[in-house]
């Protein structure tokens, strides 16, 4: 008996560690939060809604990197509104769309922001929007591409509070089949998509209208299952099919394993995606930067775009971070610098006044181009196209819109 | 006829995974008639523990392999002595959902601490070449980590049959199966039995973590889920406690999954994978191998 109530002790004792170690863990960013809300008086609140872990962590947590070094940048410039400091409050939503609309009422209810940004991805930021809606706040996404985002499908009417500064699926969808059919010269494509996503699923269709509208023929089509780990059997059924190129609108996590799985099958055709590529843990999840090889996706900047103002960001943000800043970072950054510029327009720090002032953006200059909304919140801006070069980003081509 | 052979290498591969998870499901079964659900993440944590070995230790896989095995052999015999030993007398309901609690707890115990990001081992952790071969006017490929998963699989069976047939240990894990009371009476020490097929199950479970992060070049803490399930669902289609019949019952899944998704639709892969279950249960409730309810393991 004494043998099992030392062990029992034991245990005990370990469990109590382990809760106080991840009890800890937590309080921190809490307080920080608190600590920033109480001290905001001459602040201005803007709410920071982002995937920072889960299976899409790299698109939040880089984005946010993005948000924050421009934040600093225009505090240290002496702010908005003259002299007005701006204070981003960062919370994490685990990619996940139920945390994402509670994160969301956090930040308005308990933090009194007066805009938010983010979430990164569709499927986030439409269940994040009632909440801003509701409570008659301006919501900026920095990457949710599909169409409803920014219009009410049942209504058909524009959300008057949703913005978002990057451009939509069709254009995207439209860029990746011209540059599949003219580019590489494809004519018998395959389209491999995540059945379970509303972002995978709007680019497959786009897509596929645009390339056979083109004269090009989709031979073979398959879709998964969000988690689905094994993609071998529907790549064999390409090859089967004798295709000339993949397209793959879908998230890094599932694209690195589509990528691996397929290269180890013997299907090397060139590979075309889209925004969702855009990872620094691509060739990682792909097994190795030769397996990306002929791979191509849509994009909204490219870190080698030698023009100055996208150089200055690289430039700042790698020496602050010590990496090259992805697509998100750039979404990020030019989306505080048009927020703080829009509250500069509206002239006060006012939700109303700042969103009539977003609808109002014309010929916004940031780091993945020059911006103005059309009639559905929704930015006319250039395309980039990258090719995997090396298990590095490089600009390929720009379309214009 | 290149392509349909491509397809059951497919599938022969994803059936070793699911089989080598059966595995350790079908043997625990077997000695004590629990379904242990928190196999999947005792095979997450082991998949881990290697992760930190070769990434924090710098370690070669090797002895990841060995760390991760020995820590959930250990993570499994604890696991039994908290929370299913003293259960052991209670109806097997109550044990059933221990166990699921025990896999929710490790699962979203394992979000809390490692978040919830996915990690992938090292490039050129394990060497993999591929073997291409020209057949029936087409190729097929195969892959020296398809190769050594399918190894493994089968010689994990052949020594987890030895040890349950041959063995002085693997007699007291059979006597202990038929009846613990007279198993007791015999002087076969139950407690120690039952800890042994604990380690043993989780130590194989580690294995089958490592070599699925190697095989999809991600580990999550989420990752013993839906390969937990469908390798329970083999495990119950080759007869649950059976050995061999984990082992078929996974191939038959994996080989199954891989024609349907091929030749059909993935969408309609799973429904189709709980129905086959469904008319197995129907049909020979005791799986493929089973025999009557009287000899386990």
């Amino acid at each position: 008996m004494g043998k099992i109530k030392k062990l029992s002790l034991f245990m005990m004792l370990m469990l109590l560690v382990a809760v106080l170690v991840v009890g800890c863990g937590q309080s921190q960013p809490a307080e920080q939060a608190q600590g920033e809300g109480e001290a905001a008086a001459e602040e201005i609140n803007i709410g920071v809604n982002y995937e920072l872990t889960g299976p899409v962590a790299t698109y939040g947590t880089n984005t946010k990197n993005g948000i924050l070094l421009a934040f600093e940048e225009i505090n240290a410039k002496g702010g908005v509104l003259d002299g007005k400091k701006i204070n981003p409050i960062v919370l994490d939503n685990g990619s996940k769309k139920e945390e994402a609309m509670s994160v969301a009422a956090k930040l308005i209810d308990v933090n009194k922001v007066v805009a938010l940004l983010g979430p990164a991805t569709t499927g986030n930021t439409l269940a994040a929007i009632p909440v801003a809606t509701d409570n008659k706040i301006p919501l900026l996404t920095t990457s949710a591409t599909a169409p409803d985002i920014t219009v009410d499908a049942s209504t058909q009417k524009v959300r008057e509070y949703v913005f978002r500064n990057c451009f939509t699926d069709p254009p995207q969808g439209i860029a990746g089949a011209n540059f599949a059919y003219n580019t590489l010269g494809a004519r018998k494509a395959a389209i491999f998509f995540d059945n379970t996503n509303d972002y995978s699923k709007g680019l497959y269709q786009v897509f596929k209208d645009e390339f056979t509208k083109l004269g090009g023929k989709v031979v073979a089509e398959e879709s998964f299952l969000e988690g689905d780990q094994d993609f071998r059997p529907g790549l064999t059924r390409f090859i089967n099919a004798g295709v000339d190129m993949v397209y793959v609108p879908a998230y890094y996590e599932q694209v690195g394993k589509i990528v691996n799985q397929a290269r180890e099958l013997g299907l090397n055709v060139p590979m075309v995606g889209a925004d969702g590529w855009d990872s620094p843990e691509l060739a990682n999840f792909a097994g190795g930067a030769e397996n990306l090889k002929d791979t191509y996706f849509t994009n909204h900047y490219s870190s080698n775009d030698p023009s100055p103002k996208v150089q200055d960001f690289v430039n700042a943000y790698k020496e602050k971070y010590g990496a090259e800043p992805d697509s998100f970072a750039a979404l990020g950054y030019d989306a505080a610098y048009l927020l703080a510029d829009a509250i500069n327009r509206a002239g006060k720090a006012e939700p109303e006044a700042i969103r009539q002032a977003l609808e109002d953006t014309k010929e916004f200059d940031g780091v993945t181009g020059k911006m103005s909304y059309d009639e559905w919140h929704n930015p006319v801006k250039e395309i980039a196209i990258i090719a995997m070069v090396d298990g590095k980003q490089t600009l390929k081509e720009k379309i214009k819109p | 006829m290149a392509g349909f052979l491509q397809q059951l290498i497919n599938g022969l591969s994803l059936g070793s995974i699911y089989a080598l998870i059966a595995l350790g499901y079908t043997m625990v079964y077997g000695i004590i008639q629990l379904i242990n659900f928190a196999h999947g993440e005792i095979m997450m944590v082991g998949a881990y523990v290697a992760f930190f070995a070769v990434v924090v230790l710098k370690l070669n896989i090797w002895w990841a392999f060995l760390i991760a095995m020995a820590s959930s052999a250990l993570l499994g015999v604890i696991i039994e002595r908290i929370a299913y030993r003293p259960l052991r007398n209670a109806p097997r309901l109550a044990a059933l959902i221990t166990a699921i609690g025990v896999s929710l707890l490790l699962q979203n115990g394992g979000l809390m601490v490692l978040g919830a990001d996915y990690r992938s081992y090292p490039a050129g952790l394990i060497t993999k070449k591929q073997f291409i071969f020209q057949i029936f006017g087409g190729q097929i490929t195969i892959t020296s980590l398809q190769i050594l998963i399918f190894a493994v699989t089968v010689v994990m069976m052949l020594i987890l049959q030895y040890i349950v047939r041959y063995t002085r240990t693997g007699k007291a894990m059979r006597a202990v199966s038929f009846d613990k009371t007279a198993a007791k009476l015999m002087g076969i020490n139950v407690d120690t039995t039952i800890s042994v097929t604990f380690a043993l199950g989780s130590g194989f479970a580690a294995v089958a973590g490592i070599l699925l992060g190697l095989y999809y070049n991600t580990i999550h803490p989420l990752m013993g889920m839906m390969p937990g399930v469908k390798a329970f669902v083999a495990a119950v289609i080759g007869g649950i406690g059976i050995i061999p019949g984990a082992m078929l019952g996974g191939f038959s899944l994996g080989i199954f999954e891989a024609m349907v998704s091929g030749y059909w639709s993935s969408k309609l892969r799973d429904p189709i994978v709980f129905i086959l279950l469904i008319i197995v249960l129907l049909v020979k409730p005791s799986g493929l191998l089973g025999r009557n309810e009287t000899e386990k393991v």
